[in-house]
């Protein structure tokens, strides 16, 4: 996945859009904020959320993160095998740590998340 | 007599290396008229001497105290000398919270063997390193069943369950809109039928209590399976001392276990500091409140322990933490972990059956008293609920008089289920109780009873 | 002596058979007539507890102790937790008989004496806080917090108000926000200004109908007297909130300013670090609340009261109580040393106390300030916030690394990483009860530490039996209890 191509939500999460369906993951900013990541918890399938709702948790040993829904949606997947391969948040960010798939409510809402040059000027704020 | 021991020259050298004149200049970030002003109004301070010899005539006369046949959550049970020696070194109850691993492998080590004792008496997946005491402990429980299924409309509670457990969780739920419903007691146990009326579709959980207060032996399997049906999950409040003869929590498939831990090494001290037992299915573990100790390795492969799953806990997690709980009760943890290391299995048996023996000892005599007998015809453990034809407001300081404490008395409790116990007593046994002791109550019973 | 050898788990130690008789054969005789205990209730199974010989038993604890660090073997600055010398006196009285063996439905009549002392202690709380309503039920600092808490939503509740928000600094405890979601409050934190202090403007902007209260440390946790205190609590009450102080810092003021005197409405102790019971490995503490007048009535029930023409002793519920928080009465054992404590200095006492408390913090700050940043000033209270960003940024040392190799000089770590609001943390409270010997070894100890090759540092401990547990693998992971290895 090409990081240039995806939009970003302030709060770190990546949305890759195909069709009415928006991939979602944190990205390796976030995870590098966190230090390790020791447990993630994820959303069940047929939950919707709203823009800004958490959907669930990262974990460090010292810190703990809401993941937030960057759109709004139902959760139609999530990828159940990444909280036992967590290192995969640090190799693969953008690919093989995907987190959920919602089913968009309203594509609409994408025009309100960050491009990639946004989203790296807003981590350099944030990052000091 | 403050702990000081500064000369004059040396807190010269240390106001002039900080650059002020006074200790007063140091105060001068408090705007002057929030300063005192004048001394404290307390005692005159006292020399180690004076003090020894006034606690002792204060707290040293036990003269009033009668042979303890008391009970209702804490016991008087024998603490072996090995606990007040090791849980008296200074190297553990001076130390704090073991944040700092490498200067703390003593007490991690200690509360990881504290967890797995507990975890193999409970026969449950996973202890934590204690919380306050029993009543807190059976609030905590709730609380996680919430978070476990999410349902917060409504508790269940068996009416058998120790009348000040439920009123504490009675406190902490006040304000959250959560239902508290209470199961009145049928013959001094909980109906199974009385218990599926109750649950419903928005009940966290249920709470029972085994022995329930009363003394009586609960149906747990039962009650459970009722929960598990509504979807509820089951909590139980159990006798760490019951495991030595009784099913343990485990045992029953409850979900959650908590007890009050006091009958493991730690003395009465009317009432506090306890140890607060909390355990539950491993597969909570990361809703569980309270401390937890892991094992691990180091830099160099060795084994060792650590606070682990601290985001759970408030200072990380602050708000959404799984308890507001920071300090613990640590020491009495380190007790029940020497105790259960020196009594071991065949100890806490011992311990059991003495207690249950003595129990049925002691109802035998007394029942063959005029106008006495159990409430509740069922089997008991340790603890039975005597009915006499005397008030138990009166009897109670009456047996106190001749040498003997009883009680509690149920009816003290104004809350519900314990209603028309008005002339019923708890009697609680434990090892220590000797047979002389035991025939001596019966003895003063008589009289007491047969004077009226 | 450290033995090597000697941390082997109690369960790898048990031999099946071996242990120790501790209790005698009954001594009653077998009792026919009535019901024995079904099967249905009986173990089928002997406890799977370890089996050890009592000499082994006390071999492993003392070997276990001698890993600790501890008050009574090192100087152990751990900010916010107060930890000073514990007197010994203190045990030993807490082990009178009236004191450690009353059951707790033992009755009044039994327990005058000990009554008497909590009674009295009621109020020489009440009278170092300068708020006159007392309660001893809070086991710990956090569970004081919640029950002040609930006992100010039952004092709106009573006026007919909705008052549904409680305000923080971000400096705050985590028991703060925790304690406060615990009691059904919404939680709001405050960012508080850049020097450390309560933000006046951040804080108006926030209050409004739906405020309850207010949660401050004062000192607060960058051992700083919030100088605003006054206008911090005019302002709440314009708007009909309290100002609730979390007395962790007590040990900075005793006898030169009140809580009740400068604002406050609630507080609690921590009597576990103030009045030095000792800390336990994690606990027993004990939290007990000062609250005013009108906060009274609505406290946990009971409370001890006298009656003077009796001369008697007895607890009773106050009119509005919010009930229970707890079973029995309270930590009393932790209460006594408290109360052994007070009567040991008396006023003055309590007030010299505090004044080398905060002299010794200042000298410390003093020792370490051109060596190390410490961002809010160079004047504290009783304890200060120093930072290492300095050294991280130079030499790529953090703070952790500087706490691990103090163990090193044989030196506990100051707290770490805590207040979040500044970066690098090193809270350092030397309390009251070390010399000067004591600190100028530590100031010494902090600052050849930061001249060491980053190296040395970063791999440090050295010295101690281990050295950096794996955290993330423990928590990813986790290992709780101790398993029979599969034959």
């Amino acid at each position: 996945m090409d990081a240039a191509e995806l939009r970003y939500a302030k709060t770190h999460e990546w949305v890759s859009v195909e069709g009415d369906i928006a991939t979602v993951g944190i990205t390796a900013f976030a995870v590098q904020l966190l230090t390790d990541i020791v447990y993630l918890s994820l959303p069940t399938v047929g939950k919707s959320f709203n823009p800004g709702q958490a959907m669930g948790e990262v974990e460090s040993v010292k810190a703990v993160s809401d993941i937030y829904a960057p759109v709004s949606g139902s959760v139609v997947e999530v990828n159940s095998s990444l909280p036992e391969n967590l290192s995969l948040l640090t190799e693969s960010p953008l690919d093989k740590a995907w987190i959920v798939r919602l089913k968009m409510r309203d594509p609409a809402e994408l025009q309100g998340l960050l491009s990639y040059a946004e989203y790296v000027k807003h981590c350099d704020k944030d990052g000091h | 007599m403050a702990y000081l021991f500064d000369t004059p020259e040396q807190r010269r050298v240390m106001l002039d290396a900080i650059g002020v004149e006074s200790v007063d200049e140091l105060f001068r970030q408090i705007p002057q008229d929030l300063q005192l002003g004048r001394e404290l109004r307390l005692p005159e301070p006292m020399s180690e001497l004076a003090l020894e010899q006034e606690m002792q005539q204060r707290l040293g006369a036990v003269s009033a105290r009668g042979v303890c046949f008391l009970g209702g959550g804490v016991y008087d049970h024998f603490i072996p000398a090995v606990v007040d020696e090791i849980t008296s070194r200074g190297e553990f109850y001076t130390a704090y919270t073991p944040y700092q691993a490498e200067a703390s492998q003593g007490t991690l080590q200690a509360f990881y063997e504290y967890q797995t004792l507990i975890s193999q008496l409970a026969g449950m997946g996973v202890s934590n390193a204690s919380l306050y005491e029993g009543g807190t402990a059976v609030s905590e429980a709730v609380f996680m069943a919430m978070r476990v299924n999410g349902r917060h409309g409504r508790v269940v509670v068996a009416g058998t369950v120790h009348p000040e457990y439920r009123q504490v969780l009675e406190t902490y739920f006040s304000r959250l809109g959560t239902e508290i419903v209470v199961i009145p007691p049928e013959g001094g146990v909980t109906s199974l039928e009385a218990c599926r009326r109750a649950l419903d579709t928005n009940t966290c959980a249920l709470v029972v209590q085994q022995p329930n207060f009363l003394g009586c032996l609960e149906d747990i399997r039962g009650l459970t399976e009722s929960a598990h049906a509504a979807g509820a999950l089951s909590i139980l409040a159990f006798d760490p001392i019951s495991p030595g003869m009784l099913k343990r929590p485990g045992d029953y498939g409850v979900d959650i276990a908590v007890a009050e831990g006091q009958p493991l090494g730690t003395p009465l001290q009317y009432g506090g500091p306890l140890l607060g037992i909390f355990t539950c299915r491993s597969e909570y573990v990361r809703k569980m409140p309270g401390r937890l100790i892991g094992k691990t390795t180091d830099r160099r492969g060795r084994d060792c322990f650590v606070l682990n799953l601290q985001a759970r806990e408030q200072h990380i997690r602050r708000d959404k933490a799984t308890s507001n709980i920071c300090t613990n009760q640590g020491l009495l943890a380190l007790r029940a972990t020497v105790f259960l290391a020196t009594v071991g299995p065949r100890g806490l048996r011992q311990m059991a059956t003495l207690s249950h023996q003595k129990a049925r000892y002691a109802a035998s005599l007394l029942t063959q008293i005029p106008g006495v007998s159990l409430k509740f015809p069922g089997p008991f453990f340790r603890e039975f609920l005597l009915e006499t034809s005397m008030r138990a407001e009166d009897l109670l300081p009456a047996l106190s008089a001749e040498g003997y404490d009883v009680g509690p008395a149920p009816g003290r409790f104004a809350t519900a289920g314990l209603a028309g116990l008005e002339r019923c007593v708890l009697v609680a046994l434990t090892e220590k109780r000797t047979r002389q002791e035991i025939e001596g109550l019966a003895a003063a019973m008589t009289r007491v009873l047969q004077r009226g | 002596m450290r033995n090597p050898t000697a941390t082997k788990l109690l369960f790898e130690m048990s031999c099946a058979g071996r242990g120790t008789q501790v209790f005698p054969e009954s001594d009653v005789p077998e009792v026919s007539g009535l019901a024995a205990i079904g099967a249905e209730f009986l173990a089928t199974e002997p406890l799977p507890l370890p089996e050890i010989a009592e000499p082994d038993v006390v071999r492993h604890f003392v070997n276990l102790s001698t890993l600790n660090m501890s008050v009574d073997s090192h100087f152990y600055p751990l900010g916010s937790c107060t930890m000073k010398y514990n007197p010994k006196r203190h045990e030993r009285w807490a082990r009178l008989p009236q004191a450690a063996g009353s059951h707790p439905y033992q009755s009044e009549a039994q327990i005058q004496g000990l009554l008497s002392v909590l009674y009295e202690l009621q109020g020489m709380l009440a009278e170092i806080a300068g708020l006159p309503g007392v309660s001893l039920h809070p086991a710990a600092g956090a569970q004081g917090e919640f029950t002040a808490l609930l006992t100010a939503a039952a004092y709106f509740r009573d006026r007919g108000e909705q008052r549904t928000r409680v305000l923080f600094p971000a400096s705050a405890h985590g028991t703060n926000p925790a304690s406060a979601a615990l009691a059904g409050f919404e939680c709001v934190q405050l960012a508080g200004g850049r020097d450390g202090f309560v933000d006046l403007d951040e804080l108006r902007a926030q209050l409004d109908e739906r405020t309850a209260v207010f949660m401050v440390t004062n000192p607060n946790t960058l051992g700083l007297f919030e100088r605003d205190i006054r206008q911090v609590s005019e302002l709440l009450h314009s708007v009909g909130g309290l100002v609730y102080i979390d007395g962790a810092n007590m040990n900075a003021i005793l006898g030169r300013t009140r809580p009740g005197d400068f604002g406050g409405d609630m507080m609690h102790y921590n009597v576990h670090k103030t009045f030095t019971g000792p800390h336990g490995a994690g606990g027993p503490g004990a939290g007990p609340i000062a609250v005013r007048d009108f906060l009274a009535p609505y406290l946990p029930a009971p409370v001890v009261t006298w009656d003077a023409a009796r001369n008697w002793y007895s607890l009773s519920v106050p009119e509005k109580s919010i009930g229970k928080v707890r079973t029995f009465f309270g930590n009393v054992g932790i209460l006594l040393r408290g109360y052994f404590y007070i009567r040991t200095l008396g006023g003055r006492g309590l007030r010299e106390a505090s004044e080398n408390a905060v002299l010794n913090a200042n000298y410390l700050l003093s020792q370490v300030k051109d060596f190390l940043d410490v961002p809010h000033g160079d004047r504290c209270m009783h304890e200060f916030v120093a930072s290492a960003r300095r050294q991280k940024e130079q030499t790529g040392v953090t703070t952790m690394d500087i706490a691990k190799r103090l163990l090193d000089y044989g030196f506990h770590a100051p707290t770490v990483y805590f207040p979040l609001v500044v970066e690098e943390a090193l809270m350092m409270e030397p309390t009251e009860t070390e010399s000067l010997q004591t600190l100028n070894a530590f100031a010494a100890a902090l600052r050849a530490i930061c001249s060491e090759p980053a190296d040395l540092v970063r791999g440090a401990p050295h010295t101690t039996a281990v050295c950096r547990p794996d955290e993330v693998n423990a928590a990813r992971k986790p290992v709780l209890c101790w398993s029979a290895p599969e034959c």
